[in-house]
């Protein structure tokens, strides 16, 4: 029934007029007094160096990936947890054996992402804690 | 839609908002009392009943307090980020029921319920990671990017927990998920409610949904990208005035929505947790004497008050855990949490479907073997992991000596 739907165009318009005037009555009302340190980004005091548009580590970005591709797999999980209860008996050995060979795909991808480590979240360190009594200048370690 | 349904649909909205909106200030304030008593301090008790009005005398302030535009941020999206933080914490409540009435309960019964509210949950994220992106700041960004990739590891968890329970139920519909918990408990047991965390599945997936909401709403011990300590305040570092305190506004009204989704779900919702009227059964008794009248109004005033009463104490319930774990638990580092997410919650809670998928096909007997084949495997993964060594290695120069504690007799006889 599409007519369900229609309460929440109502709660969407609400939530949007609140929102919209926390953000805008905070812009109003107040002072407003700037100054170049007040407006400067916050460092703790110090004075800015640099932008904050740097590079930033690639694992966020393939997080973001992994995410895409499990979360579409498990919609698609979704249409099973639904009909499964209810459908004929002599039905749910077919719909599990089909289901169980989907979520095996799902694990080997998963072994797969796993197995490569791009879940690891920092790289596998190659240092070993050096021993106190060599001579100093006996092996140091690149960074 | 007729008028008359539109005029019902209203007041439907109006009750969600006036609740979310109105327990605010009590969450707010129930936060610093309770944390205030773990730390063995008062905490706000001067302004109205036991400081009370505190939350509210904050929200005036912070409106006339003065608000200034980073002059390197990227003004608009800087502007509107705040919005979009609040706007699905206001509209994720839509599909709860906390009543057996459809006419004032839930706002949309939508056939999608649980998947609106998911949906929803995910917007969120839009909004603190573009207050982090756009206010240039490094620790905004930091925290922004933190968050981002946190809450949709813990969407993934959080939904294949959810999809237990929608197997047992056979819904996506809210309404549809209350009713289903509402039979003898295993089948077998009169007068006590089916909740699903009293089934093996409902049980894992509701620790597994537990810790996921925990860390969807960014609370302690998953408040990484808000850590005080290494990023100062994380993503609304350059907030000021009541754009700073909407974050927080939207992620306290996140934490009512996702523990009512909580109760529904896993706690049977607005049930009671023994099928038993009391008052009712005295109504019936006493039908036709002089204490009838009495009786019977008692009788249809508890029958209104107990859904919504059972409803906002499990909420409640769940409210005061969170504030548990805040004052209980140290924050996670970063690779631990998303190790957390990715490694176990996510194969566990795929696991813990897939038997209960056994249990709905084959009966129990196949089910409670595969849940014993699991903690065997765990048992012998844990067994396997003891006698190795940890996989992270402190990197030290190699001319920097160890640290080797000194008894206390030693430093003494130095000094």
């Amino acid at each position: 029934m599409i007519s369900s739907y229609l309460p929440l165009l109502m709660i969407f318009a609400i939530g949007a007029v609140i929102a919209a005037v926390m953000v805008i009555g905070s812009w109003l009302f107040g002072p407003k007094r700037p100054s170049p340190a007040k407006s400067a980004p916050y460092e703790c005091g110090i004075t800015p160096v640099g932008s904050a548009r740097e590079r930033f580590p690639i694992h966020f970005y393939l997080i973001a990936m992994l995410f895409i591709v499990f979360d579409v797999e498990s919609i698609f999980l979704y249409p099973f947890f639904v009909i499964f209860k209810n459908s004929a008996p002599e039905a749910k050995l077919f719909i599990f054996i089909e289901v169980a060979v989907f979520v095996g795909l799902i694990a080997i991808g998963y072994l797969y992402v796993l197995k490569k480590g791009a879940l690891e979240w920092e790289d596998p360190v190659v240092n070993v804690p050096a021993k106190p009594a060599q001579p100093q200048n006996e092996t140091r370690l690149s960074a | 839609m007729t008028w008359a349904d539109a005029g019902w649909a209203f007041l439907r909205v109006v009750i969600v908002l006036a609740f979310l909106l109105g327990t605010l200030p009590f969450v707010i304030w129930g936060e610093r009392r309770v944390l205030a008593w773990f730390q063995d301090r008062i905490g706000p008790n001067r302004l109205g009943p036991f400081g009370l009005l505190q939350p509210i005398a904050d929200v005036v302030k912070l409106f006339f307090k003065e608000e200034f535009l980073p002059k390197a941020a990227d003004y608009r999206i800087w502007f509107i980020a705040p919005a979009l933080a609040l706007f699905p914490a206001v509209v994720a409540a839509a599909t709860i029921p906390w009543g057996p009435n459809r006419q004032l309960t839930p706002v949309a019964d939508i056939d999608v319920g649980i998947l609106y509210f998911l949906a929803m949950s995910s917007l969120a994220v839009y909004g603190v990671v573009l207050a982090g992106w756009s206010s240039n700041n490094k620790y905004s960004l930091l925290g922004g990017l933190r968050s981002s990739a946190q809450l949709i590891s813990y969407e993934l968890g959080m939904g294949l927990a959810l999809g237990a329970i929608i197997l047992s139920s056979g819904t996506l519909r809210m309404t549809g998920i209350v009713e289903a918990q509402d039979q003898p408990l295993w089948g077998i047991a009169p007068a006590i409610n089916h909740w699903f965390i009293f089934t093996p599945w409902g049980f894992i997936g509701a620790v597994i949904f537990w810790i996921c909401m925990v860390a969807e709403t960014n609370r302690a011990p998953f408040d990484l990208p808000e850590a005080e300590s290494e990023l100062i305040a994380g993503y609304h570092t350059e907030y000021s005035s009541m754009k700073f305190a909407v974050f927080f506004m939207s992620e306290y009204m996140a934490m009512v929505t996702i523990s009512a989704i909580l109760a529904t779900c896993f706690l049977g919702g607005y049930l009671p947790p023994l099928d038993i009227a009391p008052v009712a059964a005295l109504a019936e008794s006493t039908s036709g004497t002089a204490l009838g009248g009495i009786t019977s109004a008692l009788a249809t005033l508890t029958g209104w008050l107990s859904a919504p009463f059972w409803f906002i104490s499990k909420i409640v319930l769940s409210l005061f855990i969170f504030i548990w774990l805040r004052a209980t638990l140290p924050r996670l580092r970063y690779d631990q949490l998303m190790a957390l997410g990715w490694k176990a919650l996510f194969p566990l809670a795929l696991v813990n479907l897939m038997i209960a998928a056994v249990y709905f096909g084959f009966g129990w007997i196949p089910a409670l073997t595969g849940y014993g084949i699991l903690a065997l495997g765990y048992a012998l993964w844990v067994i396997n992991r003891r006698g190795k060594e940890p996989k992270r290695v402190v990197q030290m120069h190699s001319d920097a000596a160890p640290y080797q504690p000194q008894s206390h007799r030693e430093v003494e006889s130095v000094g």
